[in-house]
């Protein structure tokens, strides 16, 4: 007879608002009729993520492993959740956003009718969504949490999958642009596989080596005997599956294709949410499997943070294009991560956790933020993201030119904003570990970052307006549109968030040192 | 002498500093509600600040008083305490600043009453009188530079008073930035003592300057002669005094003659106990001090600019001053002396040439006066009694204090003694031959009175209102008086003593009887000389052109601005076009070539995001091979 594992409902509740919503939303989707969908779906998405936050918040200063060893539950992985759950209510609030686009959502209203056919064409002036993103973005969310509490390869994969899936589909979702939408979900979704393949080889070999998926009794192993060759072949092909989703450097190929195909809110969910997710993965696995083997993976992740640095800070600067720029922006800052990860103390307290933590929460809020601005500048056929078109955009809409501008300036690391202090937190990581080098090519790469958001800043203050007299006059300018309560709601909470965490960052950073613990 | 804590209305001191400046700050923040009174709040602050100098002095007694005010800088080592000194030497500064100052104010009611800045004015020669007192009060050297650069603002706002004309504004320029070469001096100075010393009070620098190695004091000395000369226009720094004449008349007065050029004076005097300690830098003193009274006095004799003339006048009295410092002990009192008589006579002379201007509809050139004695009797005579004590006249003011100049250096004894002696003996009679020369051209002869400019009237030359001439009554007085006052009467030596100490008594070598005598025969052969040159001939209305090359150098000024132009102006100005040629190919260059390399490579590295799946498929199968090589070389390895 097989014992039922000991379960701690309490340390579980996150998950269980955010899958019980998820499951209550597929049953909507069944049951309700096609007109209350959308409010129904929008409210018992919000009730799940938020529920999941404030849940999360509740258990703060839990410390335990439940679910036969499956689950832990810790300071990091609270404050993981939490980001996770907060971001993700923020990116729900995106979703329902119906007042920008004339149509009334960013989503397609009906996934299954061939883009271009007539149908499509009648469907793109009707109200109707596919509010079926609903359910599985809460799907997706529950997915990252238990990815961030995974203390087992197999239960992370399971959540990796739980995570991925969801978002391949809502990717390809976009109500305008749709073939661009559809590519990109098909790539993201094989390149996704690949990846997946990778990490369940490298569990595979893990297994092989240890006889246990727990990450304690992999600690214990490496522990015990070192590295041996099966186990670090299985660590790298596990680093690679998680990189992929991290957007690392050169895991990154998909990022700029599937940011610029999905609809922009599904493009703020994912480079926020995922980048989390997949961060607290990685220190997860590095910190509690692999902490004591700090000098194998060392060098590796010191010299792909180097290449992720300045593949995204190099490409960035050519990229016309914003939603591939703040895309190619997502593979720089994925590098500045793997520099707070370096940061990396076997003995004692890491630093390099809690500035990893403060940093991920700063970026996942500019970046929300800098996406959801990106939804309100619109031409005839949805959102304007060529760069052209922003020109002079502070001219016409100085509120949001300011906004962006606190953003991108937050991105670029511009002191007095929650990206300085969370570089500042991670270098000084990496510094205090020894790390000088890295730390300066970090700085030198935030340099070169920091022209193409700069750029931006200067096209929307100080160039004629597109579509004025002066310029020609041949591109039709962007409209700006009035936002509604939802994003509204997003911009001022991220901009308030970017702007307290730059200018009083301290209680923030004391929360995320208190957090800095992993369970072994 | 140490000095003593303040007591009685010594310790209201501040004050004097204080009234001016509130002044200034009301005449400047209260805008145009003030511009029907604010000229006379402006004067009535500096008549009361100069009773209070009068007071303080009085109660003084010969002793030497410390004002503590406030911590002005704490930071690290160097603690700067807000703090005054009224001792003899800073009571006969406050006094000449304050009395010369409250009657150059009085004036200026007349003199500016038709000016729509009246108000403005005032309130920068308030600030400049606040500056100057602070610059003679402060205990410490960097009181002293605070108040030099307020005196150097001051300066520049009046010299550019009238903004709108071109010469004005590049005169302002020209005195703002010579002056900050000295500045830098000054500004070393006091860095070399707060390192070498660790303090920046007089007392504290004065007390351990002498463990210090002799090229440290040397170098002290010469950077605090470099400030000092650039303050008061000494050569090589002599340029931009004749230029600032273009400043309103008062302002040449006050500024440009009475007090703020002596302010270098001020400071080599006040740091006596660095100066007697470096032969080195007093003999470099005299010899600025020499050179530049006679390229003063020989430049003086070349101008028509009735101002220009004085402005020269005054290089080369300042020039006595300096030589006089430079001969160290028996010198300063002397020093002193002769800058207090030549405060009043020279603020004299310029306020009798405002007035003659004022008559002249704003003219300046000598050549088209000519016949104003009767025309303006009071100018005249106050004038002539100002022009009288220049020159040495017996026993007027300038006699006594110059004579004890010129007697000092032939007491200096040896061959450089006879040099410097018979350098001022020479200035002397070319001073004669100049200021007979200006007295000729504007108050005798036939009048060559012509429009100010094509269209107006001939001038009709009236004398100046009440206001204007009775100032210039009081400084004739002073002109008259102040020298045997100082010298015989009231010794200022003996009352210097103090700071000074007692001079030994010096042999000397030439009778102090012959000195006046021989002093006074040259006087009267430069007179004699101008009269013979100009006084009895008709005065040519347009300069001749055919001149002996003496006197077209004289007319250059010996040059100066042509040596500064070739000397640092030019060089100034490839090391700038250089400089911009290195940032637009060098520096340009490498930004753009970094940038282009960057963007470069950001298109090449793009050209692999084709768009397609197999190709990012096999990127990542590329990176994998090379994470898990990387990791199995790290574990082997």
């Amino acid at each position: 007879m097989i014992e039922a594992p000991d379960l701690s409902l309490a340390g579980l509740s996150p998950l269980l608002f955010l899958f019980g919503a998820a499951c209550v939303g597929v049953l909507i989707e069944a049951f309700a009729p096609r007109d209350t969908r959308h409010p129904a779906q929008v409210a018992v998405a919000l009730v799940g993520t938020v529920g999941g936050f404030v849940s999360t918040l509740l258990l703060a200063g839990t410390r335990e492993v439940t679910a036969a060893g499956a689950l832990a539950v810790d300071g990091a992985g609270l404050f993981l959740q939490a980001t996770i759950a907060g971001l993700g209510a923020l990116s729900i609030l995106l979703f329902a956003e119906r007042g920008l686009d004339p149509a009334r959502s960013s989503f397609v209203a009906s996934a299954a009718v061939p883009a271009g056919s007539v149908r499509d064409r009648e469907l793109l002036t009707s109200s109707r969504v596919q509010t079926e993103v609903y359910p599985l973005a809460t799907f997706a969310i529950g997915g990252m949490m238990l990815f961030v509490a995974a203390n087992d390869l197999l239960v992370m994969f399971v959540a990796l999958e739980v995570l991925s899936l969801p978002l391949y589909l809502i990717s390809g979702l976009a109500r305008r642009r749709r073939l661009l939408s559809q590519e990109a979900a098909l790539k993201y979704f094989l390149l996704g596989a690949f990846a997946s393949g990778f990490f369940l080889y490298g569990l595979a070999l893990v297994y092989g080596a240890v006889g246990s998926v727990r990450l304690s009794d992999i600690q214990e192993a490496v522990t015990d005997e070192g590295g041996g060759t099966l186990l670090v072949l299985g660590l790298a092909l596990l680093l690679v599956g998680l990189m992929f989703k991290a957007s690392v450097a050169p895991f990154h190929s998909w990022t700029p294709d599937v940011y610029q195909g999905a609809p922009t809110p599904v493009t703020a969910f994912m480079g926020a949410c995922t980048k989390v997710a997949a961060f607290g993965a990685i220190l997860r696995l590095l910190y509690v499997g692999f902490g004591t083997d700090e000098w194998t993976w060392r060098p590796l992740i010191y010299g792909i943070a180097i290449v992720s640095m300045v593949v995204g800070a190099v490409l960035g600067l050519t990229q016309t294009d914003l939603k591939r720029m703040l895309a190619y922006s997502s593979i720089a800052h994925a590098g500045f991560l793997l520099t707070g990860v370096i940061g990396f103390d076997a003995t004692g307290d890491s630093p390099g956790l809690s500035a990893t933590l403060f940093y991920l929460l700063a970026y996942g809020l500019t970046t929300l933020g800098a996406f959801a601005v990106l939804t309100m500048v619109r031409d005839g056929d949805g959102e304007a993201t060529h760069l052209s078109q922003w020109a002079g955009l502070a001219r016409r809409s100085p509120v949001l030119a300011a906004v962006m501008t606190l953003f991108l300036l937050a991105l670029a690391g511009i002191p007095l904003t929650s990206g300085f202090t969370g570089k500042f937190a991670v270098f000084r990581a990496a510094i205090d570990d020894g790390a000088w080098p890295l730390a300066v090519v970090a700085l030198l790469t935030s340099a070169i970052a920091a022209f193409f958001y700069l750029r931006v800043v200067v096209l929307m203050y100080f160039s004629e307006p597109a579509g004025s007299s002066a310029a020609g006059g041949s591109l039709e300018g962007p409209t700006v549109g009035v936002p509604g309560l939802p994003t509204t709601i997003v911009l001022a909470v991220t901009a308030a968030a970017t702007l307290v965490l730059g200018v009083l960052p301290g209680s923030v950073l004391d929360l995320a040192g208190q957090a800095a613990r992993f369970v072994g | 002498m140490d000095t003593v804590p303040a007591d009685g209305l010594l310790s209201a001191s501040w004050l004097l500093i204080a009234l001016p400046l509130a002044g200034a700050a009301v005449l400047l923040l209260g805008g145009k509600r003030t511009d029907r009174w604010g000229h006379l709040l402006g004067t009535a602050t500096i008549a009361a600040s100069f009773v209070l100098a009068v007071a303080c002095t009085f109660q003084l007694d010969d002793r030497q008083v410390a004002v503590d005010l406030f911590t002005f800088i704490d930071s690290g080592n160097l603690d700067v305490q807000a703090g005054l000194l009224f001792d003899p030497l800073s009571a006969v500064f406050a006094l000449l600043i304050t009395g010369v100052g409250a009657l150059i104010h009085v004036y200026s009611i007349g003199y500016m009453a038709h000016d729509p800045r009246r108000r403005r004015f005032f309130a920068y020669l308030n600030l400049f009188v606040a500056a100057m007192l602070l610059l003679v009060l402060g205990d410490n050297y960097v009181a002293l530079y605070v108040g030099w650069e307020g005196v150097g603002l001051a300066s520049y706002l009046l010299i550019a008073f009238w903004h709108e004309r071109p010469a004005a504004a590049t005169a302002a320029k020209k005195a703002f930035i010579m002056n900050r070469v000295g500045d830098v001096g000054l500004a070393l100075a006091i860095f070399v003592m707060f390192t070498q010393l660790g303090t920046v009070t007089y007392e504290g620098v004065f007390g351990s300057v002498g463990l210090l190695a002799g090229g440290t004091v040397t170098a002290i000395g010469l950077l605090l002669l470099l400030g000092a000369c650039g303050k008061s226009g000494q050569f090589p720094l002599q340029a931009w005094l004749p230029d600032a004449m273009e400043g309103p008349t008062p302002v040449s007065a006050l500024i440009h003659a009475a007090t703020m050029v002596t302010a270098g004076v001020y400071l080599i005097a006040r740091s006596a106990p660095i100066f007697d300690l470096t032969e080195t830098a007093r003999t470099v003193v005299l010899c600025v001090g020499a050179i530049t009274l006679m390229i003063g006095a020989i430049a003086g004799c070349a101008f028509d600019d009735i101002k220009k003339v004085l402005a020269y006048s005054t290089v080369s009295q300042i020039g006595y001053m300096f030589l006089a410092v430079g001969l160290g002990p028996i010198g300063y009192a002397a020093a002193i002396a002769h800058l207090l008589t030549h405060g009043f006579f020279k603020a004299g002379l310029f306020l009798g040439a405002g007035s003659v201007m004022h008559a002249m509809d704003d003219q300046v050139d000598m050549r088209r006066f000519g016949g104003l004695a009767r025309k303006l009797p009071v100018t005249f005579v106050t004038f002539g009694l100002g022009y009288l004590a220049l020159i040495g006249f017996p026993f007027l003011s300038g006699y006594w204090t110059k004579d004890a100049i010129i007697e000092a250096a032939f007491d200096r004894g040896g061959a450089s003694g006879w040099v410097l002696g018979g350098v001022a003996v020479l200035g002397a009679g070319l001073t004669a031959f100049y200021m007979t020369r200006l007295m000729f051209m504007t108050f005798f002869g036939r009048p060559r009175w012509a429009p100010s400019e094509p269209g107006r009237e001939t001038p009709h030359p009236h004398e100046s209102p009440p206001v204007m001439t009775v100032p210039m009554i009081v400084l004739s007085v002073g002109s008259i008086a102040a020298g045997f006052l100082l010298v015989q009467a009231f010794p200022l030596d003996e009352w210097l003593e103090p700071v000074f100490g007692v001079p030994e008594e010096a042999e000397h070598v030439v009778a102090p009887a012959v000195v006046g005598i021989a002093v006074t025969v040259v006087m009267l052969l430069g007179v004699l000389a101008a009269w013979l040159f100009v006084g009895r001939r008709e005065v040519p209305v347009v300069a001749p052109a055919r001149v002996s090359p003496v006197t077209r150098a004289a007319r250059k000024a010996l040059y100066a601005d042509a040596i500064n132009e070739s000397l640092f102006m030019r060089p100034g100005q490839w090391l700038t076009r250089a400089l911009v040629w290195v940032d637009n190919r060098g520096v340009d260059g490498a930004v753009n070539g970094l940038a282009a390399g960057l963007g470069g490579s950001s298109a090449r590295l793009g050209r692999a995001q084709t768009g397609f799946v197999r190709t990012y498929a096999l990127g990542m199968l590329g990176g994998a091979v090379l994470v898990v090589g990387a990791l199995l070389a790290v574990t082997a390895g």
